[in-house]
This record gives structure tokens, sequence and C-alpha cells, in this order.
């Protein structure tokens, strides 16, 4: 498409766009690489109290391990603190979060976009006021019970307090996405026999895709980077990469403790720069599904 | 679809949602009016050659039942949201009948922990959501002046600071703004002051948690914006021009109504999500300078006998606060779908 007319600038007004955009650039980006180049220097580099530009060079790395750049963070956090372990436990919760989620998600957000009732209006709206509910508020309601009937502790456990959290917002944006699939479709293979569990299974699933892949991407970063749920109820055993690194930082007293940390963040960010690489016309998608509903 | 079709398609997630959402608040309703037991002190008396001596200790055995008999504890009625930790009434009444001056009223009401942490949660949802916004509708507006070819790569570095674990992105920008860090050497040697700490200082504090909640929160404006900015109408725009208006009047009379409807939607989303700001103060270990709600809550249940009564009358309050906040959208969202339906 060639440019319209309209879209047409004058000369120091798209300087200043570009100006503005290379700045916003940096200020994102920039502090991802430079974390991740850090991760690679010994702590008295990555926080050097001589110059900042030691982090760049790295000499006390030179001096301490004989190479520029040294592995020690990361072999200290894996294999020394046992962060694969958490790695592990992330892996199992979401991938279970994501699928029961979907699950429950599809069935129900299919029967809140096909009901003309007036109690989906209430559904939805309660649905709504959960999705504002700060996570943490819920989990002292946990507690005890939890303690109680020995609840607490287990990756189950946090797993379906994971799938009910992340309930209202699959909904919405299920609901959203199934009112665009036209009616007609369930509806004539229901006038050809079909029951409705049939329609949903024979017409609606084969159709669905999109809208699911697009909420199994929220949902999975909902699981991913959940803190307060996962650091709450979870034991030591359990914990997942977010908590473990957070655990990290209780102990940074020790030298070379905080690498551990800075090491950690790098490998539990990796993950989701790939998945941005590769999902990021859903999750664009995905953020303005609600949106261009108003 | 027939009512009874509804209720099973809904089942599951509705189940899911009411065992691990509603009874919790429930559970946390009820525990917030009730106190743990205290323990029960026994006294003993203690003789031997140099005769007797009375001593108290904890009867364990006693505490334990009276803890199985009810596990809920004590009923307490309003008495802990009264309390000095949260709505502090007899301390209010204090300081209001002590006090020299509206300033030194607020001073006073400030430092008490609840009345803190509402501030810091309420100036942080108020100055993150707007800035964010208009950040996120100024980057729309150059990721749209630019060559196609370069969106892309544009859209996948300005979606980082969002995706990032909030946890993650808060610990990366921290060790950054740390005294021995990059940003904050910059910070010291522009200031001129070599002891210049973001950890030391309550203001320097709050601006970084502004700072970090702008930065990871603007992107989903963006995102949004830049999407609407893609159905802003072409012809309108080019009849605009034609009646001679200028570059910024299409802007105002033209682009912005277009996007008006989103700027609601990008408001209630992001004052749900920041009114629920939590994890950038425990990776800003922050807690001694900023509390929020949420962390206020956080702090009383990893303390090593964890408050849960505090806990819970905290967590009361805040969703109290939640519906105030979002009722003007229920109200309105009921009128839409009131005329829809008739």
């Amino acid at each position: 498409m060639t440019a319209s007319v309209a879209e047409r600038r004058s000369m120091p007004l798209q300087a200043l766009l570009v100006g503005f955009l290379i700045l916003w650039i940096l200020v994102a980006a920039f502090p991802f690489f430079w974390t991740f180049w850090g991760s690679f220097k010994v702590e008295g580099d990555f926080f050097s109290k001589v110059d900042w530009a030691n982090a760049l060079y790295g000499p006390m790395t030179q001096q301490e391990t004989g190479g520029a750049i040294t592995g020690q963070g990361y072999s200290g956090a894996w294999i020394k603190n046992e962060f694969w372990r958490a790695g592990l436990n992330t892996l199992i919760v979401v991938v279970s979060v994501v699928t029961i989620s979907l699950t429950f998600g599809t069935l129900g957000g299919y029967a809140l976009a096909r009901s003309g009732y007036r109690y989906v209006f209430w559904i939805l709206m309660i649905a709504l006021v959960f999705r504002a509910m700060p996570h943490v508020t819920l989990v002292s309601g946990y507690l005890l019970p939890f303690y109680q009937w020995n609840l607490w502790g287990h990756l189950p456990t946090a797993i379906i307090v994971l799938v009910a959290i992340n309930q209202p917002f699959t909904l919405w944006m299920l609901t959203s996405f199934f009112q665009n699939i036209p009616k007609d479709l369930d509806e004539s293979a229901m006038v050809d026999g079909c029951s409705r569990f049939q329609a949903f299974r024979l017409v609606i699933i084969p159709v669905m895709w999109p809208g699911v892949i697009t909420t199994g991407l929220f949902s999975f970063l909902l699981a991913y980077n959940d803190f307060a749920v996962t650091a709450m109820l979870l034991d030591q055993q359990n914990q997942t990469m977010v908590p473990k690194i957070a655990s990290f930082l209780g102990t940074t007293q020790t030298k070379g403790n905080v690498m551990f940390a800075v090491s950690a963040v790098v490998s539990a960010t990796a993950p989701l720069f790939v998945l941005v690489m590769f999902f990021q016309r859903q999750i664009v998608s995905g953020l303005t599904a609600g949106a261009v509903k108003g | 679809m027939k009512h009874k079709t509804f209720l099973w398609f809904i089942l599951p997630s509705a189940l899911a949602m009411l065992l691990f959402i509603a009874l919790p608040i429930v559970s946390v309703a009820l525990q917030s009016v009730f106190a743990p037991h205290e323990q029960v002190i026994r006294e003993v008396e203690n003789c031997d050659v140099f005769g007797c001596k009375k001593s108290t200790t904890v009867d364990v055995e006693a505490t334990a039942a009276l803890s199985t008999a009810s596990p809920l504890g004590r009923f307490v009625g309003t008495d802990i949201y009264t309390d000095r930790n949260h709505l502090a009434l007899s301390e209010i009444a204090t300081i209001w009948a002590s006090s020299s001056g509206v300033r030194d009223l607020t001073d006073q009401i400030l430092n008490l922990p609840f009345y803190g942490a509402v501030a810091f949660t309420l100036t942080y949802t108020a100055l993150v959501t707007p800035f964010a916004i208009l950040l996120g509708f100024c980057i729309a507006l150059a990721v749209n002046a630019i060559p196609r070819l370069f969106r892309g790569p544009a859209i996948f570095f300005s979606l980082l600071p969002m995706i990032v674990t909030p946890l993650v992105g808060a610990l990366i920008l921290f060790w950054m703004v740390d005294a021995r860090g990059i940003l904050g050497s910059t910070l010291q040697s522009l200031a001129g002051d070599p002891d210049l700490s973001v950890k030391a200082s309550t203001p320097l504090m709050w601006t970084m948690l502004i700072v970090y909640g702008i930065w990871s929160s603007c992107p989903f404006a963006f995102v949004v914006y830049y999407a609407g900015l893609q159905t802003v109408p072409q012809d309108t725009l080019e009849s605009a021009m034609i009646d001679g208006a200028t570059r910024w009047q299409r802007l105002r009379f033209v682009v912005i109504p277009h996007l008006l409807p989103l700027t609601t939607f990008l408001l209630l989303i992001k004052i749900m999500d920041n009114f629920r700001v939590f994890e950038p103060i425990v990776s800003f270990n922050g807690g001694a300078h900023a509390q929020s709600l949420s962390y206020f809550i956080y702090a009383d249940l990893s303390a090593t006998n964890k408050l849960l009564s505090s806990a819970s009358a905290t967590s009361v309050l805040t969703i109290l606060g939640v519906i105030v906040l979002l009722s003007p959208v229920i109200v309105r969202t009921w009128r839409s779908f009131g005329r829809v339906a008739s």
C-alpha cells in the first residue's frame, strides 16, 4: 500500500518521531541486554564500586576466573542451588494451568456467547470484579483452610488455584471470540440433528483454534509470571522459578550469590523472549481483542 | 441456549471460580473477625531445697486443644479493623485532637501503616495510569510513522517490558539503579552526591516504583492504540485535509475522537492492574519506604507468625476498594447491556 497523502509528514516532524521511537526502544530493550551481558561477569564487575564500565570489560572477571566471561552465575544457580528443579516445576505448573483453564474456558465462554439471558451479564460482571481482585487478597483466604486440610505446599493446589484465578480473564476473552463466530454455524448443525455439545465438538472446535491459541498465550503468561500465589502456597521443594528468584535475594549477603539471581533472572526471561518472537502477532491481536469491542 | 445446557457448559469454570475465588473471599471475611487464640498460661510451683518458686509456662496441650476446638480463633468482631494497623480509629481521634495544622495532621495520618499503604497505592494508580496511557499513545504515533519494514522489530522490543515477569523486570531495573549499577552511578555523578541511594530515600523509592510502573505498563497502551490507529477512517482524514485542517487539527478532531473508546477500556484495565501493584516493591526491597495494599497483606502473610487475621482485614478493605473503583464501570455496562437486550 502506498502512503496516502494524509500520512505524509514534514521532515522535522518525521525526525522527531523517529528520534523519540529510538529513545523508547533503548529504554525498553537496553535493560535486558545489559543484564544478559552482565550475567556472564562476576559480582565485582556487574556491581562495580569503581566504575560502571567494568561490567562491559570485566577486569575482575579476568582476575578471578581467567576469562573475559564466566558461567559461574549459571552453574551456581542451576546446579548448586537446584534452579533446574524450579524450572521443572514451572514447566509442570504452566502446562497444566494452560490446558485446564483453556478446557474450562472454551466450554464456559461458548455458553456465555450463545446464551441471551440476563444472568450472562451478571456472570461476566462478577468475573470482572474477580479479575480486578489483587491475587494476594485471595491468598490470605486460602492459607488457613489449606493448612487444615493438608493441601498447602503441593503443585496441584497451586495449579488449580491459578486455573481459578485465570478463569475470569479467559472467560471474557473467549466469550468475545465466540461471539464473532457466526451463530448460524452451530445452529444449522443443530437443525441437522446434533445436540448442543455435538455441535460444539464437531463444528465449533475445528474453527476455534486462533482464539484459543491467543487466550492460551495469556494464560501462559499469567501462570508463568505469577508470584503471589506460587510464593505463598508452595513449599521449598515445589517452588517455581519466580519465587525461587525472590528467595535468592534473601541470601544476597554472601558474596557472589547475587549473580545467581542475575543468571536466574536471565534464564527466566529467555523463554518469554522466544515466546514474543514467535507469537508477536497473536499477542498483539489478543491485547486488542477486548479493546476493539469498546 | 437452554438453561440446563448452559449450566453444564459453564459448570467447570463456575465451580473453579466459586471454590477458589468466591469461597476464599468468604474465608477472608470470616478470618478478619477472628483473632488467634491467646496462649494458655499456667502457673507452676517448683519446690526444691531452697524453697518454692512460682513460674509461668505455656500450656501447650491446652493451647492446641483450644485451636482444634475452634480453628478460626476467638471472635473479636471489628476489633482488628479498628486497631492501629488498619483503620486506627482511636489513633486518628488522638491525632485529630492534638495536631497543629492540616499538614501535620496528614503527615501523622500517613505515618499509620494502613493509611500509608492506601496513599501509596492511590498515588501510584493516579500517576502511572495517565502517564502510561499518554506515553503509549506517543509510541503508537511514532511506530505508525515509520516504514512498515521496521514496525515488526519496533513492536517486538516495545512489548518486552510488559511481557516480562513483573518481579523479574523490576529486578532488572533495580540492579541498574543500585548504587553500584550503571544508572545508579550515573545518577550519583549527575547529582554530585556519592552517597545517593535509591534504597535509602523514600521520595526516590516512590519515583523509581512509578517509573517502573510506567515503563512496564505503557506497552499495553501502545499496542491498543497502534491497533486503533490502523482503523482510523482514511476518507475522513482526507476530507479533513481538503477542508484545510492542519496536521494537529486532524489529530485533535479525527484521530483522538476515534481512539476515545479505547481510552476508556485502557483506563479500566490499567486502574485494575495498577491498584494491585505488588511485585516491584518486593523486587526493590522497598517495604520500608513504600507499601501498597497488596504488599501490606503479603508482609503480614510472610511474617514468621503469619498474621492471618490482620492480612484478612486488609484484604477485605482492599476488596471493598476494588468494588468502589469498578462501580462506575459496572453501572455503565449495565445500562448499555439493558439497551442491547431491550
